[in-house]
C-alpha cells in the first residue's frame, strides 16, 4: 500500500529517484547536494516511509537532475544503504546501490584543524578508505588521522 | 630503495631500506670513531628549512651534512622570512628546492612534510610536522635499538609516560609494530595512545596497554621513556602523583633487567633522575649521538653517495 501511494505522489518523467535513505536523512541528502528551495528544481521528498522488508526510510525524486560522481560519493557518505534509480520518460533505465568511494578528493574538510590542508596552501583534501571489521574510516593522506563516516557527515552536513 | 625520495613518514621506508640504513650509519660512525673523513657529499647542498624552533634535530641534521662534506644553508629565523609575509609553504619550498639538493625541516602542522614533498623538486627529510610524524628520530630509535641487541625482533618494549602527544612514541610504535617485537603500552588514562595510531598497526595483537610500571621493569628489554609536561594537566597536584608513579630513579632501575636499556627522545625533565645517568643502561645519550650517523647514512642513501 505504501508503494502505491509513494508512486501516486511522485511519479516523474525524468530525473532521480533515491531510494532507501536511512530514515531522517533526506534532508541531509537535499543538503551535501545543495539542494535548497531557490536551486529551482522540483523535488519531492517523503520521510518515514516503511520499506517492503518492514524497516522505516525517506525518499528523494529530483526531477531533471542528473547526478555526479561527486555527488554520489556525499551521498553514500551520508546514507550508505541508499540506492539511485535514473528515470527517463517516466521508465527506470538505471538502478544501483552507492558505495563508499575508496578515495576521497577535494570533498571533505579534514577535521584536525592543524592539518596544513586546512591552511592556506594549493591543495585538496585526499582521503583514503580504511576499513576494520565494519566500521569504516577515512585517512587524510596529509596529517595522516583518521574519520568515521559519522564525523564525515558531521562536516559535509551545514 | 630510497634513492631520490622524499622521507616524510616512517612508512615511507620498507623495512629492507630500514636495515640498509642502519649499516651505513654504522659504517659512518667507525668511519668517524678513527677519524676518517668522508666526502661523498662533496659539492651538496642541504636546506633546513625550520618553522618552529629546534635546535636537537636541527643542529643533527646540519652536522649530518658537515659531516658528509656537504653544505648547509638555512633560514635562521622563520619568524622573519616569506612565512610570516603571508607566503604560502608551498612557494616557499618551490624556491628552497631550486637552490638545494636536499630539504630538512620542521613545520609546526601536522602534513606540512607531505605537502612540501609534493611542490619540491628535491627529496623533503621531515624534521617533524607537529604532533604528526618524526621519521628520522624514528630511525634513530630504531638503530639504537639494533645497534644493542642486533635484531628488531624477539624484544620486549615497553613505552612509558605521555603517549598522547608525544609523537615520537607515535611513529616509533608504528615502526615496530613491523617487526617481532611485544610492546607495553604504559601511561596515565588521560595520556594514552590515540585511535588513530592504534588503527594503524599491522599487528595490534602484540600491543597492550597498562598504567602501571612496575609489572613491566622485570620483563623488558627496551624502556622507552617520553617527557610528561605539566601544561597537559588543568591541576598541578594530577601532575605531581603522574610524573610520581612515571620517573625512571635508581630504585626503578635496581629492578630492571642487566640488559635493558633506558632510551629517551630528550629533552627529559623529571622522567629520567640524572642518578640514573652513570648506570650502563642510560642509552638516551648515545641514542642522541646516534642521531647524527642515522642522518648522514639517510641523506646519503637518497642522494646516491657511493
Ligand atoms: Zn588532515
Amino acid at each position: 500500500m505504501t508503494e502505491e501511494k509513494t508512486l501516486k505522489i511522485s511519479k516523474i518523467e525524468d530525473g532521480i529517484v533515491i531510494d532507501h535513505i536511512k530514515a531522517g536523512s533526506a534532508m541531509e541528502v537535499l543538503s551535501v547536494l545543495k539542494i535548497t528551495s531557490r536551486s529551482g528544481f522540483t523535488v519531492s521528498m517523503l520521510m518515514n516511509v516503511r520499506s517492503s522488508n518492514g524497516s522505516l526510510k525517506d525518499i528523494v525524486k529530483i526531477e531533471k537532475k542528473i547526478l555526479k560522481k561527486k555527488e554520489l560519493d556525499l551521498i553514500s557518505m551520508v546514507s550508505p544503504d541508499a540506492t539511485i534509480n535514473i528515470v527517463e520518460k517516466f521508465a527506470i533505465t538505471e538502478k544501483f546501490r552507492v558505495s563508499l568511494p575508496e578515495n576521497v578528493e577535494d570533498l571533505i574538510k579534514c577535521q584536525n584543524q592543524n592539518c596544513i590542508t586546512n591552511a592556506k596552501e594549493p591543495v585538496k583534501s585526499v582521503f583514503k578508505r580504511e576499513k576494520t571489521g565494519s566500521r569504516n574510516n577515512y585517512r587524510c593522506q596529509y596529517c595522516e588521522r583518521t574519520m568515521s563516516l559519522e564525523e564525515i557527515r558531521n562536516s559535509i552536513i551545514k | 630503495m630510497l634513492t631520490k625520495k622524499s622521507v616524510v613518514s616512517i612508512g615511507d621506508i620498507s623495512n629492507d631500506d630500514i636495515f640498509r640504513v642502519f649499516e651505513r650509519a654504522s659504517s659512518f660512525k667507525q668511519k668517524l670513531s678513527k677519524g676518517e673523513k668522508i666526502k661523498t657529499m662533496d659539492g651538496k647542498i642541504m636546506a633546513t628549512l625550520f618553522f618552529e624552533p629546534s635546535t636537537r634535530t636541527r643542529l643533527s641534521f646540519e652536522s649530518a651534512m658537515h659531516r658528509l662534506g656537504g653544505g648547509v644553508i638555512s633560514v635562521s629565523e622563520p619568524k622573519s622570512s616569506s612565512a610570516s609575509k603571508g607566503e604560502t609553504l608551498a612557494d616557499t619550498i618551490r624556491m628552497a628546492s631550486s637552490y638545494s639538493d636536499i630539504i630538512a625541516m620542521r613545520h609546526p602542522m601536522e602534513g606540512a612534510a607531505r605537502l612540501a614533498s609534493e611542490f619540491s623538486s628535491v627529496p623533503v627529510l621531515n624534521g617533524g610536522d607537529g604532533s604528526g610524524q618524526h621519521p628520522t628520530q624514528t630511525l634513530l630509535d630504531l638503530f639504537t635499538i639494533w645497534e644493542k641487541f642486533k635484531s628488531l625482533d624477539d624484544l620486549n618494549i615497553s613505552m612509558v609516560g605521555d603517549l598522547k602527544y608525544g609523537r615520537t612514541v607515535h611513529s616509533l610504535l608504528r615502526a615496530l609494530n613491523r617487526f617481532d617485537t611485544t610492546i607495553t603500552l604504559i601511561s596515565p588514562e588521560s595520556l594514552e595512545m590515540p585511535d588513530h595510531i592504534l588503527s594503524t598497526l599491522d599487528h595490534p595483537e602484540k600491543v597492550t596497554k597498562g598504567t602501571d610500571i612496575n609489572p613491566i621493569l622485570e620483563k623488558t628489554d627496551v624502556f622507552y621513556v617520553t617527557r610528561i609536561q605539566k601544561e597537559r594537566f588543568v591541576d598541578l597536584n594530577d601532575y605531581a602523583k603522574v610524573i610520581g608513579s612515571y620517573s625512571f630513579d635508581p630504585e626503578t632501575v635496581s629492578k630492571m633487567k642487566k640488559n635493558a636499556i633506558i632510551m629517551h627522545p630528550l629533552p627529559r625533565v623529571d622522567e629520567i633522575s640524572p642518578d640514573v645517568d652513570r648506570d650502563p643502561r642510560a642509552f638516551y645519550f648515545k641514542q642522541a649521538e646516534n642521531g647524527v650517523y642515522v642522518r648522514m647514512a639517510l641523506i646519503d642513501m637518497i642522494l646516491g653517495g657511493a
